[in-house]
């Protein structure tokens, strides 16, 4: 089956997308926009967004965990600065937010 | 919206005047449902008398997808509190863990992730109900409902206190939302007084809240 190359690396700094996406999928508007890190490369797997509209001919894209800080999602949160969520994404809806990386 | 729906809206909030808190979490999913088993019903019906599927096959599917429980998880937790090497190759990767001791683990992958004296593991499914079913069964009531969903990931320190579990400033909490295809356990910290009991005995201290991480292991009695 066809793979989409898995452009990020754990550690790497990312920014979540606003795809503005209709139907199933599985990215919570929450997390939409925030910046976090990259913490493990999961493999990669059907889109849930294809599978939900039944094509299951792939290809099948990189799914990574990141993590976010609690109190960088919601500004008036009631805890450490050391609160962590931690999500998964799909590659699609990434982008490089490095230093020096080109803008979201 | 139709006149059906405006029933039941009136409906429900004659029962939040009767009833305690429970009713939302309840009525919560009722109105589709109703619906959606009358057609489950019919093609259920349809697929017999075409001889596509036996008559009791699908309560037998249902009964296979139940059988799972707890008594898995905690099993595996008891595992690698007995062993470290266990422990590490669990951390490194669930699934394969838990084949080691004859576990099937359905799901794509399962990730586990480790209470210590310094970190503290929640673990929810904002989206809808993502659980490791397949060592732990169904999930709880409140861990599908809208409340728990939201709130784990907005104030997540606030719902443990509600569970009773409060936790030290100093502890770091992280929530590990099971968006997409992993499913997640955590492992407890093995509780104090414990250094002598055996494999067995410790999978009886280990409770589902605790593999959800909406409580901990509590100190044994010696």
């Amino acid at each position: 089956m066809r793979a989409v190359k898995a452009r990020f690396a754990e550690g790497q700094r990312v920014a979540v997308l606003d795809l503005e996406k209709s139907g199933h999928i599985r990215i919570p508007f929450y997390i939409r926009g925030h910046v976090g890190t990259v913490v493990q490369r999961c493999g990669s797997f059907l889109n849930p967004e294809d599978l939900s509209v039944g094509n299951v001919a792939g290809p099948v894209v990189p799914l990574y965990r990141v993590s976010f800080a609690l109190n960088e999602l919601w500004t008036d949160y009631a805890g450490g600065p050391s609160d962590m969520l931690y999500i998964e994404i799909y590659d699609h809806w990434l982008a490089s937010a490095d230093k020096g990386a080109s803008s979201i | 919206m139709t006149s059906h729906d405006d029933h039941d809206h009136d409906h429900r909030d004659h029962d939040h005047r009767d009833h305690d808190h429970h009713e939302p979490l309840v009525v919560e999913d009722e109105p589709g449902n109703i619906e959606g088993q009358i057609i489950v019903d019919a093609l259920q019906n349809l697929l017999v008398a075409q001889n596509l599927i036996a008559p009791g096959e699908v309560r037998r599917e249902i009964e296979r997808i139940e059988s799972p429980g707890v008594h898995l998880g905690a099993k595996i937790v008891a595992r690698a509190w007995s062993d470290e090497g266990y422990k590490a190759r669990l951390l490194a990767d669930g699934k394969s863990a838990a084949a080691e001791l004859g576990i099937g683990v359905g799901e794509a992958q399962l990730i586990v992730v480790e209470n210590t004296g310094t970190t503290h593991n929640l673990v929810c499914c904002t989206l809808c109900s993502c659980y490791p079913r397949s060592i732990l069964g169904q999930p709880p009531s409140w861990y599908v409902s809208k409340a728990y969903r939201a709130r784990a990931v907005r104030e997540p320190r606030a719902v443990l206190a509600e569970f009773d579990l409060h936790l030290a400033a100093d502890i770091q909490l992280v929530v590990h939302d099971s968006n997409a295809d992993m499913r997640y356990l955590v492992l407890p910290a093995r509780p104090a007084g414990a250094e002598k009991m055996d494999e067995a005995d410790l999978a009886g201290l280990v409770t589902r809240d605790c593999m959800i991480g909406v409580a901990v292991v509590p100190p044994v009695e010696t």
